[in-house]
């Protein structure tokens, strides 16, 4: 046993080392996606590791290792899972022979996703058991656990840790790495994985049948534990169960919850023993209802009597706020204090030299007053400059514009997506919309890589997961392929080249599709590319602004003057939009 | 049971608060100590205002809660200031004197704070103000400014300054080890001026 310091995602791909897993498989997601970016980077490896085009491709992937009776990982964000849940919802009915555990990480307070979904609740709804950490050490212990539990019982199970935990760090006891050995083997059985009416009747009846046994084992494991102390007792579970217990009182009863489901009588025994039970979870009442299923005379405080939120993450000052609230402390240890006002906001914002900026700049010249569908990546951040009018979820850019133009709305439909999002969801999307006659342009900002979540391989970039050269897809003739006959690829920092394709576009009907190709700065950085820096000529410059709107932040206003600093990355844009031509690159005149 | 010393390091995406906040884990680790930790990943990253939570002596969650860190660190004058409310009374704010204005002060044509003003409001906090980026740049390179931060505080950290120059040179790249800790160093003697 050693000791680190370890980020959340790093303890749990440590862990998968110890356990060992034979098969990898995951779209990138945050808080998700370290998992596999340490997987994948570890030198001495035995298991086969992927990065998919998508959840769903990634989990009937897994799926089939551990039909193979492999030890196999798929890693997700919570959103992730509603793409991967068809094949989740009848592979608890098959079931595995090895062990297969999914990670689906939750991120209350949505810090980098669409919604705060609650993947517990979809570990209820196929009924498979959900390991839901409240410390890094326990997601660690969690996940060698998780692998046993699957083999035992024959079903997937699902991990869910949250931001809090993924993205937090701490000193980590960790075991030995075990070199994996196993070698798939599949063993023929269709009753099992041909899920026609006949079959899955019957494994339906065995899904259920193994639910009481999961229960005990999941108390047995030691995940869901309780001390007894007064009348009154709190039950707390995730992240949640370690702000509480920063903060409980040596008289109040403590039941944590780490693993679902619930054993009903072990709850009820709890439970029954208090005159109050008070319930901390973050976002849905997974523990609440279970806890008023079983509470007979006890009083439960919690969500549905407006206790706890049901939204947003929990932290230590909003438990300090309900404890004291539900009369479990006397007084809030951490009075409310309140930020400084009125200060200029700092949100992320795109990269100095970002081919998004870029592009989005010539779609918003020429297409104006029109309607700018949009989809889930950096780009999104284009909602900071006027060109991001919808996002729901991956892949619903072209979908939305094909709707939205069959809806009969009149002017310019115009929708961006990224590279990595399109090879996820979007050439469905594509393909639909040429079949049914929409009339729409769509810019696939493609930078070669999926950048928001750090950069990770895509089939467009031209390497796996695993560094190994493997021959990019082509995007020209995907879009084709699909039907799309005005296909055109330009270079985003080639504004006048770019506005030009956009008009041609825009006096066409039916689906048109332009490619802005050029590489993310970042990863362009990290290659050794270097296009030069810009300045100003402050004699030329006459302080109109023009450039500071463009919103890059390597440009600054100083002394009523433009003045580049140190972020430029030399992607030539700015010169393009001074109008007295001041700007150029160093060292010329 | 020990209370946790906490400290915030706040700054810019891309200004190095991660490598500082895994400086101090480390050296965390070199004295037996628990550690607990919170950070900014994903796109709010990219040139947003990020925060590290670091908790020496924490086990129980990793977020330091409004009003009780012990110790502020932050590399941007104007983040020192958004962060401030997270201070205990008595906590010590050890700040870069350097503002890097919003790009929301130019798109949004929002009012862009001094840094007269914002130092003047810092004022009512024990506060040590340094010059990182100038001092960074004499140590040998403008990005070990977090490195120099680090040093600075140093005084008011309970880590003895050996484990904290024992991390740098584990965790910094190898090529860079003696800029490193001589602006850990060069940062410690700046610290040590403004605290007395």
């Amino acid at each position: 046993m050693e000791q680190y310091y370890l980020l959340g995602n790093e303890a749990i791909a440590h862990a998968c080392l110890e356990s060992p897993v034979d098969f990898v498989s995951g779209y990138p997601g945050t808080p998700s996606s370290e998992v596999i970016d340490v997987l994948r980077s570890h030198s001495d490896r035995a298991y086969y590791i992927e990065w998919s085009v998508n959840e769903k491709v990634a989990l009937e992937n897994a799926l089939a290792a551990a039909w193979c009776g492999l030890r196999a990982l798929c890693t997700m964000k919570h959103v992730g899972l509603n793409v991967a849940s068809d094949a989740l919802m009848t592979s608890a009915y098959t079931g595995v022979t090895g062990g297969l555990v999914i990670m689906s990480a939750d991120d209350p307070f949505a810090h980098s996703s669409q919604n705060e979904q609650d993947s517990r609740c979809y570990a209820h709804f196929a009924r498979v058991p959900c390991l839901d950490p409240s410390t890094i050490q326990e997601a660690h212990n969690m996940i060698r656990d998780a692998f046993a539990l699957s083999e035992e019982f024959g079903l997937p199970v699902i991990f869910r840790p949250t931001t809090r935990i993924c993205h937090s760090k701490g000193d980590v006891e960790m075991g030995d790495i075990v070199q994996s050995t196993r070698r798939g083997e599949f063993k023929k059985d269709p009753r099992q994985y041909v899920v026609i009416p006949a079959h899955t009747r019957i494994l339906h009846k065995k899904l259920n049948e193994k639910q009481p046994a999961v229960k005990k084992r999941l108390v047995e494991l030691g995940y869901n534990t309780c001390t007894l102390k007064g009348k009154k007792a709190v039950i707390a579970s995730g992240i949640a169960a370690s702000y509480v217990q920063e903060l409980l009182p040596d008289t109040i009863s403590f039941m944590k919850i780490g693993a679902y489901p619930i054993d009903e009588a072990w709850l009820s025994g709890f439970v029954q023993k208090h005159d109050m039970v008070l319930v901390i979870e973050e976002l849905a009442p997974e523990v609440e209802e279970q806890v008023l299923q079983v509470a007979g005379t006890a009083n439960v405080l919690g969500k549905k009597n407006g206790y706890v939120p049901y939204e947003g993450e929990l932290s230590p000052q909003s438990v300090a706020v309900i404890l004291t609230k539900a009369g479990v402390l006397s007084a809030n240890p951490y009075p409310a204090v309140s930020p400084v006002q009125n200060l200029p906001p700092r949100p992320p914002i795109l990269c100095a030299g970002c081919l998004h900026r870029a592009a989005f700049y010539a779609i918003k010249r020429v297409f104006k007053d029109a309607i700018y569908p949009s989809d889930i990546g950096c780009y999104t951040l284009g909602l900071q400059l006027g060109v991001v009018d919808t996002t729901i979820c991956m892949g619903a850019s072209i979908t939305v514009a094909s709707g939205i133009a069959h809806a009969g709305e009149t002017r310019d439909i115009i929708c961006t997506v990224g590279d990595s999002t399109f090879l996820h969801t979007g050439i469905q999307g594509l393909m639909n919309a040429v079949y049914n006659g929409a009339d729409i342009t769509v810019v696939i900002l493609d930078n070669r890589i999926t950048a928001m979540t750090g950069h990770q391989p895509n089939p467009n970039t031209g390497v796996t997961a695993c560094g190994i050269v493997s021959p990019p897809v082509s995007l020209d003739a995907i879009c084709r392929a699909c039907g799309v006959a005005f296909v055109e690829t330009v270079d985003p920092y080639d504004i006048t080249g770019m506005m030009n394709v956009l008009r041609d576009a825009q006096s066409r009907k039916g689906v048109k599709v332009i490619i802005a190709k050029q590489q993310c700065v970042i990863s362009a950085r990290r290659a050794g590319v270097k296009r030069g820096k810009y300045r100003v000529d402050a004699e030329v410059c006459t302080g109109c602004g023009i450039c500071v709107q463009f919103g890059c932040p390597a440009i600054e206003m100083e002394d009523e003057k433009a003045r580049i600093n140190e972020l430029c990355s030399g992607c030539g844009v700015c010169a393009q939009l001074c109008p007295s031509g001041a700007m150029m690159r160093e060292g010329k005149r | 049971m020990m209370k946790s010393f906490d400290i915030l390091i706040v700054g810019i995406g891309g200004q190095g608060t991660i490598l500082a906040s895994n400086i101090l884990g480390v050296a965390c680790l070199r004295e037996n100590r628990h550690v607990k930790g919170a950070e900014t990943h994903g796109m709010a990253q990219r040139g947003g205002s990020v925060e590290s939570h670091i908790r020496i002596g924490g086990e129980f969650g990793p977020l330091i809660a409004p009003g009780q860190a012990d110790l502020l660190i932050s590399f941007d004058l104007l983040e020192a200031l958004r962060y401030s409310h997270y201070l205990r009374q008595g906590g010590t704010m050890v700040v870069n004197r350097h503002l890097v204005l919003p790009t929301s002060v130019y798109t949004q044509k929002m009012e862009a704070p001094t840094d007269e003003g914002i130092v003047a409001a810092l004022s009512q906090y024990r506060l040590c103000l340094l010059d990182a980026d100038r001092i960074a740049q004499e140590a040998g390179s403008p990005l070990s400014q977090n490195v120099v931060m680090l040093g600075a505080a140093s005084h008011a950290m309970p880590l003895k300054p050996a484990s904290l120059v024992d991390a740098v040179r584990q965790l910094v790249p190898p090529k860079t080890v003696p800029i490193n800790v001589r602006a850990f160093e060069m940062g410690r003697e700046a610290g040590g001026a403004c605290s007395s």
